[in-house]
């Protein structure tokens, strides 16, 4: 990405998505809807792109810091949401900010203890995390615990949304294709002969969870507002493998694919409703035919899962070579 | 490259904005000759047992209903949307109903925390929607547009299982075993507790337990250690089995009573003897010999092969309900139906007769059952 | 004092079972060096096929025998062994030269395939799993509780893992899984048949989780086919904690998971029982991650 470039873009699609979202009442509900998951899933993937796919971390727990952030930006809203209009972005963007620094703070919990670990450990160490934040949760009565959270205000729009699935796409390409950023790529490449040319590679791992960790916190944050309850179990270990699966299906490492695959993915399951859905198909009598699919969808994703790993592992949209081209 | 993805961005874009640019459906819309009637239910996932059970339920109703002509000479089509278990997805299947399918009324869910995430949804698009079991009170707190036919927690922990326990059992002292992961036992725990310690009794141990566990000996030893009169447990019936197998096991012989989670013939298949001697509170007695009972047993059984738990009984009855309030509505304009349910008095439901009080929750008795020989034997209703 | 030894039994009876789902995972990862994430499901495809077994067994024994019992427990292991071999064919074999974090996620769809064909396939809602074995009550002093089934899950993990111990070390064939988990290609060049090997090795591990699968189910008969993760998991946790790769480190670690998770859930608070078996990992993982009975591992560079 040009990174002299860059800033126009995203200035200019701030801009379009503040006009955007000011007609947003011409969409229908459900389809707005979905526009807001695929921002949200857009930030979390990117996030979890710079832990797993830029420095090589497998984290398997991302939807636990989105939970952090969802829940601490909720209870911020609901506190101090009962304002004019005009302070209403202000508090949302501070509670944004709040639930992204308080994902940051689980992600530095999250990445020092697992500095040692590599690959398979490391993998199960980030669920089991992952699922020490779920039951946290389940068990704090103060934010409802299994009974969950209601959020009183529905701010999510397409320009919060988007807008800051931009920012987050530009923080973090701009981060990793900086001269700072060349030691992830080291990290994930070879961690021994990092260390052996004098990068701090403690550093780097730190940094990519807590970054990493901040932009799921914040995703949490505008999750928390679109969805407008909350409960931990919707933060457990299928959530982190969906956006696990986003990160891969993209290519690890490679920007533009992880977004593709995360509108993808978000519209994956909605595409395959919609295929069930059909009333009638031609030549056949029976109603809804195509329903089995709403029944056995888990099922075609697992197997889908299996045969793009079987088939084609580097991702789907992986077009030109990337930093990480020795994998 | 960068161009080419671009593009594809672009396209994309473009496309999901077409796609959402309809006008958003005005709900009760009587064109066309059938009425959409929207459901949500947890199909699969781990809890698709109580939704496909619900579910069953309600398909049925419709099915009767449509058999014998339908409702003001159109038929019902049932629109049913699967939320996997999942939170986050209520919230955009229910979307998808009122937006996309412009139903004009929705039925759901079984657990609360998925009806809670669903119901400003209704309560904002106008969309009437009745909740066929879902049992923590601030389900229909949410607004006027929001029903359920079951009763409440409140009124099952605080009044009807306490009043069982110091009435009827005699119990002073009674251990806690709930199930943390789930809102409905952790709900029904605390009005029990509430009820029961203002009856003068007291909790003297409380353990909890996740849903999916199978052990639970440690604690059950820990229960039996506080010696209580009686032990509360207030989880579903996937549990409980085992948890009364375990019990005895242990030589913990005091009586165990729960709610109407435990309702289910899996229950007496698991626990078998162990459950003998033990109590819960329910929506209906399988006992009940009336003809409609038996009628929604036997065609239950005819359709799907299994008896009917008390999940499928409340879905049917929601369905029920919802086609007698259009009927009576002479539409399907929100407003009226809405009235028209909340207007609801003294309906024969297969759970018992439901009126809908003034806060839209079914003011019903409850059943207390004991369990004998495997077989579930009435023991008393208890009336709000 | 009669409160604490009952704990003691229950968390040895609950532990015993993690011990025997965690020697299957143990040894795979020990020979192939690969988390076989679907591993907890096989043991719940074992208890399944018991299920649907049981009913036509019981037309030739009568149940519940012990030679009944064992049958089914026999005829179950067969079944999830050839099932075993089959995902490796087709899952994991053609991924034996790609990167770890692909055959990961490989393993990762294959469970949920597998949970949620389950769930199309057995239905959603827990089933009741038939008694095959009779049951004695053993200890009923001083107030104490323990039956024949528990002791019968302990007796067979101590009796697998000679089993297993005697098959990796005193025969060819363990010798050959040795050489793979040493260097596979070092052993293919000795002429050893590492197609073979591997399949093996995943035959013996799925059988093992069948086993498990059966003995869960006598214990706590309700199934269910999500009843795999959690087990599978905390088996996971116990492997490591014993060691990865070490069998009499595997069943060690399924014992002491089990008691500590009994000891805390009934003295401390129940509330974070899950959450236990995570901690323990995590605590291990930092202090000494080559596990209790496992070697340090020097990172060749």
């Amino acid at each position: 990405m040009n990174i002299r470039h860059a800033k126009t873009v995203l200035l200019g699609v701030l801009a379009v998505f503040l006009v955007l979202s000011l007609f947003a009442s011409r969409i229908n509900g459900y389809w707005l809807n979905n526009l807001y998951d695929i921002g949200i899933g857009i930030i979390m993937a990117v996030s979890l792109n710079l832990i797993n796919g830029y420095t090589g971390q497998f984290s398997l727990g991302h939807a636990g810091f989105m939970a952090v952030g969802a829940y601490t930006a909720a209870v911020i809203t609901n506190q101090f949401g009962e304002l004019n209009v005009f302070a209403e972005s202000g508090v949302f963007a501070v509670a944004l900010f709040a639930g992204g620094l308080a994902a940051a703070l689980a992600g530095l919990l999250v990445g020092v203890p697992t500095l040692r670990l590599r690959g398979d450990y490391l993998a199960i160490v980030t669920l089991g995390f992952g699922e020490i934040i779920r039951v946290i949760l389940q068990n704090m009565d103060v934010v409802g615990g299994a009974r969950g959270l209601s959020v009183m205000h529905g701010w999510t729009n397409l320009f919060w949304a988007f807008g800051l699935a931009a920012v987050t796409v530009y923080v973090i390409a701009s981060l990793v294709n900086s001269t700072y950023g060349r030691g992830f790529i080291a990290v994930h490449d070879d961690e021994v002969a990092a260390e052996a040319m004098g990068i701090n590679t403690t550093k780097y791992k730190v940094t990519a969870f807590v970054v990493g960790a901040f932009f799921a916190g914040v995703a949490g944050g505008l999750y928390a507002h679109s969805k407008q309850f909350l409960t931990p179990s919707g933060f457990g270990f299928m959530q982190s493998i969906t956006f696990v699966v986003m990160v891969i299906l993209g290519g690890m490492g490679n920007t533009i694919g992880v977004i593709l695959a995360a509108i993808l993915l978000t519209l994956l399951p909605e595409g395959l409703r919609l295929v069930s859905g059909i009333e009638h198909l031609p030549g056949i009598a029976a109603e809804r035919p195509l329903n089995w699919i709403g029944e056995t969808r888990m099922i075609i994703y697992s197997l889908l899962l299996i045969v793009l790993m079987l088939t084609r592992p580097q991702g789907l949209f992986r077009l030109k070579k990337s930093p990480l081209a020795k994998h | 490259m960068k161009i080419r993805h671009g593009q594809f961005l672009l396209v994309a874009a473009a496309a999901i904005w077409l796609a959402g640019c309809k006008p958003a459906s005005d709900s009760g819309a009587t064109g066309g000759d059938t009425i959409k009637v929207g459901e949500f239910a947890s199909l699969t996932g781990s809890e698709a047992s109580f939704g496909q059970s619900s579910h069953k339920g309600t398909q049925l109703a419709i099915d009767e209903i449509n058999a014998a002509g339908g409702v003001l000479g159109k038929k019902i089509q049932l629109i049913t949307e699967d939320n996997q278990s999942q939170a986050g997805q209520s919230a955009t299947v229910v979307r998808k109903l009122i937006s996309s399918d412009g139903v004009v009324a929705m039925l759901g869910e079984v657990a609360s925390s998925r009806s809670l995430e669903a119901a400003p949804i209704c309560q904002q698009s106008k969309i009437p929607m009745i909740s066929p079991s879902s049992t923590n009170p601030k389900v229909t707190q949410v607004g006027d547009y929001i029903f359920r036919v079951c009763f409440l927690d409140s009124f099952q922990g605080g009044k009807v299982l306490s009043g069982f326990a110091h009435d009827t059992l005699k119990a002073k002292n009674v251990a806690v075993l709930k199930d943390v992961k789930s809102d409905y036992s952790v709900g029904l725990a605390k009005f029990f507790t509430e009820g029961f310690t203002a009856s003068g009794g007291k909790v003297i141990a409380e353990q909890n337990y996740s849903s999916g566990d199978k052990d639970f000996s440690a604690q059950l030893t820990a229960i039996k250690a506080a010696n209580p009169d009686a032990v509360f447990v207030p989880g579903y019936y996937t549990e409980v089995g085992l948890i009364a197998l375990q019990a005895r096991q242990l030589g913990l012989n005091v009586p165990l009573f729960g709610g109407d989670g435990w309702e289910s013939p899996v229950l007496v298949s698991i626990g078998g003897q162990a459950l003998d001697g033990d109590y819960f509170s329910t929506h209906f007695s399988p006992d009940d010999t009336s003809t409609n009972v038996q009628n929604f047993v036997k065609h239950f059984k005819d359709k799907y092969g299994e008896t009917p738990d008390s999940m499928a009984a409340l879905g049917y009855d929601s369905a029920l309900i919802l086609a007698d309030a259009i009927k009576r509505a002479g539409g399907t304009d929100g407003q009226k139906v809405r009235d028209a349910i909340a207007a609801t008095k003294n309906f024969q439901g297969i759970s018992g007769v439901i009126t809908i009080d003034e806060n839209r929750n079914a003011s019903k008795p409850a059943v207390v059952v004991t369990i004998k020989d495997s077989k579930i034997k009435f023991v008393e209703t208890i009336a709000p | 004092m009669t409160e604490f030894l009952q704990q003691i039994i229950n968390g040895l009876a609950f532990g015993s079972i993690l011990a025997l789902i965690a020697l299957g995972y143990t040894m795979v990862y020990g020979i192939l060096r690969f988390i076989n994430f679907a591993h907890g499901d096989v043991f719940m495809l074992g208890a399944f096929a018991g299920f649907y077994l049981a009913p036509k067994i019981a037309t030739l024994i009568p149940l519940p025998s012990i030679l009944g019992g064992l049958a089914v427990l026999v005829a179950s292991m067969v079944i999830c062994a050839a099932l075993g071999v089959l995902i490796e064919r087709l899952a994991y074999r053609p991924l034996r030269r790609s990167p770890k974090l692909t055959v990961l996620i490989t393993a990762i769809g294959v469970s949920l395939f597998l949970e949620y064909t389950g769930q199309f396939v057995f239905g959603a809602a827990p089933k009741k799993f038939p008694q095959i074995l009779p049951v004695y009550p053993i200890a009923k002093i001083g107030g104490l509780s323990l039956n024949s089934n528990q002791v019968i899950v302990l007796g067979t993990t101590l009796l697998l893992l000679f089993v297993l111990r005697f098959i990796v070390l005193k025969t060819k064939m363990g010798m050959a899984m040795r050489a793979v988990s040493f260097n596979p290609e070092a052993a293919a060049l000795m002429g050893v048949n590492t197609d073979i090997v591997i399949s093996f090795t995943f035959a013996l591990g799925s059988a093992l989780a069948a086993a498990a699968g059966i003995l869960w189910a006598v214990n706590y008969p309700a199934i269910d086919p999500l009843m795999g993760i959690l087990p599978g998991l905390k088996a996971f946790v116990a492997a490591v904690l014993g060691g990865i790769g070490n069998l009499p480190g595997a069943a060690l670690g399924g014992i002491i998971i089990g008691v500590i998770e009994t000891l805390v859930s009934g003295y401390v608070s129940s509330t974070y029982r899950d959450a236990i078996a995570f901690a323990v990992l995590i605590l291990i993982l930092l202090i000494r991650p080559s596990g209790l009975l496992g070697k340090k591992e020097v990172e060749k560079v």
